[in-house]
């Protein structure tokens, strides 16, 4: 178990360096220009504009800044926003909480609508209620957030006036209030998420379920005499979880990562707004950190998944 | 229009025969700013009007919180590293300029008593100098007094190039000396005539010697206070996350006396145009939203509702067409769209006439921009005093044919017109944007009736407008026909903006085209009309210069001026609120209130 993991992690930093080095070099490559918005100004004389992407660093070859980049995030400095001027961690660890909150909660609302509709729905296969899930689970993820989240705001916000659908991250209000005003406005992005990846998780718990519902093992217990309820649950669902499990590992990044359009739609504060709003203004401090801790979590949640596994399933070993 | 009917609409306006507000506007028709407009008026020593709002309340606070949404949100609040109008909104709350231009045009004093005149001895009969003085009793959000050391200071900041200010073009030829407390003197190398560039509006916000002294030039990044600003403002800083939210509380020392109004200040950012004008004309969360470039059929379906209204000023951004004299498709000395080649066929005078005489102004502004833009036919339209009379726009198949025909373009077996075996067959290029690729639709099917063929052709904006060398089809390289898109224009007076005409600014690969002509057209009689502007003090002579300048690319038909942008905003109907096309939207905050 030891050896394996660090094993594992030894193989992390070469695909690490690996994804930064192209991460960068596309970047770099990329058409576009942070001070896009001085060119057209006739106020920056050219020669400011050039002294600005100088100091900037803008004008060094690929290689050279991208090595510079390197050497400073080893030691911790991960450079500041060319937009803010402000360093770039600051940056992302005042998105952090929201997403969390955001996208951490519709995770949950996810998984406590798909796992027990999911097995629901494969102890009874084909019966009415099968049939209900299905057809709602492919509606729901056929539907994209974006189109789901303007019909909320459209419904919710402009035709009945219930919800806010701007949204912000430090409520003026204390006590109950808060926690009020908190939900009326964390509603909508957070049922739009949360519906849309419930569609995907309920049709892989419900096939997982299926798969182990007709093995020998299963009608032994029930044999035994083992009432259905604890079959269910301590016999199926324990085994079938082991894909859904790694697909909920594989989400985890997302919830650090935040939910691009809806973050957008709903003016979410989030790690996903801060991304896109850095990649249209060319922020490439701000995107390289970004990206860079998306693919980091990717590789740790990837690692955690196949630990999971062993743990589930004590067949599986790390040798 | 010439000097003498300048000066005759300038009597006319003395003797009260014309109103003020109509002399703006005909001067607006032949390309000049209404700053200028106005300007001309008070170097005649007619009495600068006050176009700001009329400010009711009769007490200071008690406005509850004021909330404005900008769909693009602040990431810094330092007014000196402000790349765009969004970052300059939010530091305007905090910070002021000795003077800000309202709605007209005229330059309405803030952190200084009095705007200079001559009357008042503020500016020296060279036009070397201009005397500032400092309105008394103005305190810093930390009780520390505003004095002539604040202002000096913000000059050697911004003026310094290792603080990599945005501003620096406007400090880095000048002087500036105290001469006492309250009062300073900006000296200029040569006589300038216009000299409302540095302490004045966007470029202008005084910065506090005390907190930002030790930040200058290569730490200016450093500086505590670029975050957490303390100015003079209405609003004093509580709390700001880039690109998300800005908060701030009265100021309760501020120095206009019953402002302002509003106890709390939010400014929201993110998200689209759209939706932020959903949020204050439909859903009502928001008092204020900035910018909607949205088509006005929306704006007008979400008016229906009642809860808002939209507001559009004039501003002096222009959307227009270049029609390229020189060769896009010929590469010489590794440049293509070098002033060294003639374009085949757009080199013709007539070409240029037809084609401009097949662009459907009004269509164009009645369909796709609505409120959003004026029609025109002259590149500087605001202020007044500077548009061209002379320059007129007519939509007119028929003509346009005939001109063709006259000058020997015969129409082939395909419908398009040639001359010579060279085809009337052009790319026409603009930034991907909805209403552009409108335009451009519009514009290819009046030409196609005509017997041109036009390719279109849009291109991303971060690509278009960007300074990359080895992009082709950025706007600079001009590696097309013709090519459409907006310039703004940042402060009223034109003589910076028209700097587009001149022939030493002609973008080439030598200056890494980073020259302002992107058109490479240039005429002698413009370059000297331009210097001569540059150094005449007569607003009147220096108007009918600049003037000059417009028609002479106009009349070329080299830019062809589609509509003269507005600036539009929405606000909730109780809000009475200040926006100016002359400076940002936030100018004027202090003055702001609900009824």
């Amino acid at each position: 178990m030891a050896t394996y993991l660090i094993r594992r992690l030894l193989i992390a930093i070469p695909s690490l360096l690996g994804i930064s080095l192209i991460l960068f070099t596309v970047l770099a490559m990329a058409p576009g220009d942070p001070f896009s918005e001085m060119a057209t100004n006739p106020n920056v004389p050219p020669e400011v504009r050039e002294a600005i992407r100088a100091s900037f660093g803008l004008n060094d070859p690929i290689l050279v800044r991208y090595l510079r980049w390197l050497g400073a995030m080893a030691q911790g400095n991960w450079g500041f926003s060319f937009a803010s001027r402000i360093d770039v961690d600051d940056l992302i660890l005042q998105r952090v909480p929201t997403t969390l909150f955001v996208v951490g909660t519709s995770q949950i609302l996810a998984l406590c609508i798909a796992l027990p509709v999911g097995i629901y729905a494969a102890t009874r296969p084909y019966s009415i209620f099968d049939q209900i899930a299905n057809t709602l689970a492919f509606v729901g993820f056929s539907l994209p957030t974006f189109f789901t989240g303007l019909l909320f705001i459209l419904i919710f916000s402009v035709t009945l006036d219930w919800f806010p659908f701007v949204y912000r991250a430090d409520i003026a209000a204390t006590g109950w209030r808060w926690y009020w005003e908190m939900f009326r406005q964390a509603i909508m992005p957070i049922t739009v998420l949360g519906l849309f990846q419930a569609a995907s998780y309920t049709r892989y718990v419900r096939s997982a379920v299926l798969d182990v519902i007709r093995l020998d093992y299963v009608t032994t217990a029930r044999a035994k005499g083992l009432n259905e309820r604890t079959v269910t649950l301590r016999h199926i669902t324990r085994n079938a979880l082991i894909p859904v499990v790694t697909l909920v590992a594989l989400q985890m990044p997302a919830v650090f990562g935040g939910a691009i359009v809806t973050e957008q739609i709903f003016r979410i504060p989030g790690i996903g707004s801060l991304l896109i709003s850095a990649i249209l203004a060319n922020d490439t401090p701000v995107i390289m950190g970004v990206t860079f801790v998306f693919s980091c979590l990717v590789v740790l949640f990837n690692l955690i998944a196949d630990l999971l596994y062993g743990w589930l399933d004590p067949r599986i070993s790390f040798g | 229009m010439n000097e003498q009917e300048i000066r005759g609409m300038v009597a006319d306006v003395k003797e009260g025969t014309m109103s003020r507000r109509s002399f703006i506007q005909r001067m607006a028709a032949v390309g000049i700013a209404a700053p200028i407009a106005s300007q001309i008026l008070v170097w005649n020593d007619v009495a600068m009007a006050d176009a700001t709002l009329e400010y009711k309340p009769t007490k200071a606070g008690g406005g509850g919180p004021l909330k404005m949404l900008l769909w693009q949100a602040p990431t810094l609040l330092n007014p000196h590293f402000a790349s765009g109008t969004k970052d300059q909104i939010a530091s305007r709350i905090f910070f002021e300029p000795l003077a800000g231009w309202d709605k007209e045009g005229n330059l309405i004093p803030q952190l200084a008593a009095e705007v200079p005149s001559k009357a008042n001895g503020g500016l020296s009969a060279d036009g070397k100098e201009v005397t500032w003085k400092l309105k008394p009793g103005v305190k810093w959000h930390d009780g520390k007094p505003f004095t002539a050391d604040d202002v000096v200071f913000t000059w050697e900041y911004a003026a310094d190039p290792a603080t990599a200010a945005y501003t620096t073009g406007a400090y880095k030829d000048i002087k500036v000396e105290k001469v006492n407390d309250l009062t300073v003197k900006v000296i200029f190398k040569e006589a300038t005539p216009f000299w409302a560039d540095a302490f004045v509006g966007v470029t202008g916000q005084i910065l506090p010697k005390h907190h930002f002294g030790e930040y200058k030039g290569a730490k200016s990044r450093e500086a505590p206070a670029n975050l957490k600003p303390v100015g003079t403002g209405p609003y004093k800083f509580t709390d700001f996350k880039p690109g998300d939210l800005l908060t701030g509380v009265r100021n309760e020392d501020y120095h206009v006396k019953n402002q302002p109004q509003f106890d709390t200040l939010e400014v929201k950012g993110g998200g689209d145009a759209v939706s932020a004008a959903r949020a204050v004309l439909q859903t009502g969360e928001y008092d204020y939203a900035w910018n909607l470039q949205v088509e006005d059929d929306v704006l007008k379906r979400m008016e229906t509702g009642g809860r808002g209204k939209v507001s559009a000023v004039p501003s002096g951004d222009i959307e227009f067409i270049i029609l390229n004299p020189t060769d896009p498709w010929t590469e010489v000395d590794g440049e293509r769209s070098s002033v060294k080649t003639k374009h085949p066929t757009l080199s013709d005078p007539k070409v240029r006439e037809a084609i401009n005489l097949l662009i459907d102004r009004d269509s164009v502004q009645k369909f796709i921009y609505g409120r959003g833009g004026t029609a025109t036919a002259s590149f500087v339209n605001e202020p007044k005093q500077f548009k061209s009379t002379k320059l007129k726009y007519e939509f007119n198949i028929d003509k346009a044919n005939k001109i063709l025909d006259d000058a020997g373009y015969k129409k082939g077996a395909d419908g398009i017109r040639e001359k010579d075996g060279k085809k009337l067959k052009y790319v026409y290029q603009t930034s991907i944007n909805a209403p552009r690729q409108k335009t451009q639709a519009i514009i290819k099917q009046a030409c196609q009736k005509a017997g041109i063929d036009l390719e279109l052709k849009s291109v991303t904006a971060t690509v278009f407008f960007s300074s990359d060398v080895a992009n082709p089809d950025t706007y600079t390289k001009l590696y097309v026909d013709m090519e459409m898109y907006t310039t703004t224009q940042p402060q009223p007076d034109p003589e910076r903006f028209l700097n587009q005409f001149v022939s030493w600014e002609i973008a080439t690969k030598e200056n890494k085209w980073l020259g302002r002509n992107v058109s490479r057209y240039s005429d002698p009689a413009a370059d000297e009309a331009y210097k001569a502007a540059q150094k005449e003090l007569d607003p009147v002579k220096r108007a009918a210069l600049l003037i000059k300048v417009n028609e002479i690319f106009c009349e070329a038909n080299i830019i062809l001026p589609l509509l003269s942008r507005t600036r539009v905003a929405a606000a909730l109907n109780n809000l009475s609120h200040d926006h100016s096309g002359w400076d940002v939207d936030t100018w004027n905050l202090a003055a702001w209130y609900r009824s």
